[in-house]
């Protein structure tokens, strides 16, 4: 046991800090990489259809509300930012401004949620939920029900990521709180950013393929 | 090195030029390029994408295995979906 370093936080099969943090933030990567592809899948399929039916899909996607997306957007960057940030004070082990930060992120990860609700509750009265009681006044209504089924199931397992998201942010306080992280040890803070911001990453793809395909 | 610390200045420099980016992706679509729309519209996503991956990711900082793994990803990405074009846009 010579070579195990004399810190604490650092378990029997590390040699160091810096050992454990890189090999911690790298099986976050593994995850994320197997995230990528789950999401790439639901992209390629978008791919394809958007392919097929190009001007169905430019038409059925000036139904989406242009600014609340955009806003949403926004919303999520800053979001992003103050995670990032809340990394930064769990590193310098500044513990009232990790924690501050933290329930910044989950307000902005939540006004995105209630904003995306918003906009489905809209789409259900204007009947574009696909379904038996889907209904569409543009001239390709079958391959517009495409379009939205990829809306739907595309955003809402988005919604279901920030949900999970909003879910660790709440451990990550209540752990804080208790004085859990130190300059030493935040690596629970460091890899809840790193899913953050890959939920993020997602909804830069998906508000322009599905909220700006065609606005002229 | 998760242990690097960014100056704060970058990270609100990095979040200024996603809005900024944001607004243009907004803005270029109310012009009609034809096919090239989405050429345009992916690049500014891949943009952003990129700043976020890099800066507030770290991968900037990160060890060479961190890279090896986000460029896994994105390998696996591109082998899906030329396999999937092969197919479909040869039919």
């Amino acid at each position: 046991m010579a070579e195990h370093s004399e810190n604490p936080y650092v378990a029997h099969h590390f040699t160091d800090m810096e050992q454990q943090r890189e090999a911690g933030s790298l099986g976050m990567w593994g995850f994320l990489v197997t995230e990528i592809m789950f999401f790439g899948g639901l992209f390629a399929c978008y791919a394809t259809y958007r392919s097929m039916y190009p001007e169905a899909f430019g038409e059925a996607s000036k139904e989406l509300n242009i600014v609340l997306g955009t806003v949403n957007t926004a919303v999520l960057i800053c979001s992003s930012l103050t995670m990032v940030l809340a990394v930064q004070f769990a590193q310098q082990g500044k513990r009232k401004q990790l924690i501050t930060f933290l329930v910044l992120t989950i307000v902005l990860g939540t006004a995105f949620l209630c904003i995306k609700g918003f906009e489905y509750a809209h789409k259900f009265q204007e009947h574009l939920f696909p379904g038996s009681s889907f209904a569409y006044a543009g001239p390709h209504p079958q391959q517009a029900q495409i379009f939205f089924s990829l809306y739907f199931i595309m955003t809402g397992l988005h919604a279901l990521h920030m949900i999970i998201g909003i879910g660790v942010l709440i451990v990550l306080i209540i752990q804080a709180r208790k004085g859990t992280y130190t300059s030493e040890y935040y690596s629970p803070v460091d890899v809840s950013g790193l899913y953050w911001h890959f939920v993020d990453i997602v909804w830069i793809f998906l508000f322009p393929l599905l909220y700006l395909i065609n606005r002229t | 090195m998760a242990h690097h610390v960014v100056p704060q200045k970058i990270y609100v420099l990095i979040f200024a030029t996603l809005i900024c980016l944001t607004l243009l992706t907004v803005d270029v679509s109310f012009y009609n390029m034809g096919f090239l729309n989405i050429y345009v519209a992916m690049t500014i996503a891949t943009c952003k994408a990129l700043f976020v991956v890099l800066y507030f990711m770290h991968v900037r900082y990160s060890p060479k295995l961190t890279w090896i793994f986000a460029g896994a990803a994105i390998f696996w990405l591109i082998i899906m979906f030329s396999l999937l074009a092969s197919d479909y846009l040869t039919r």
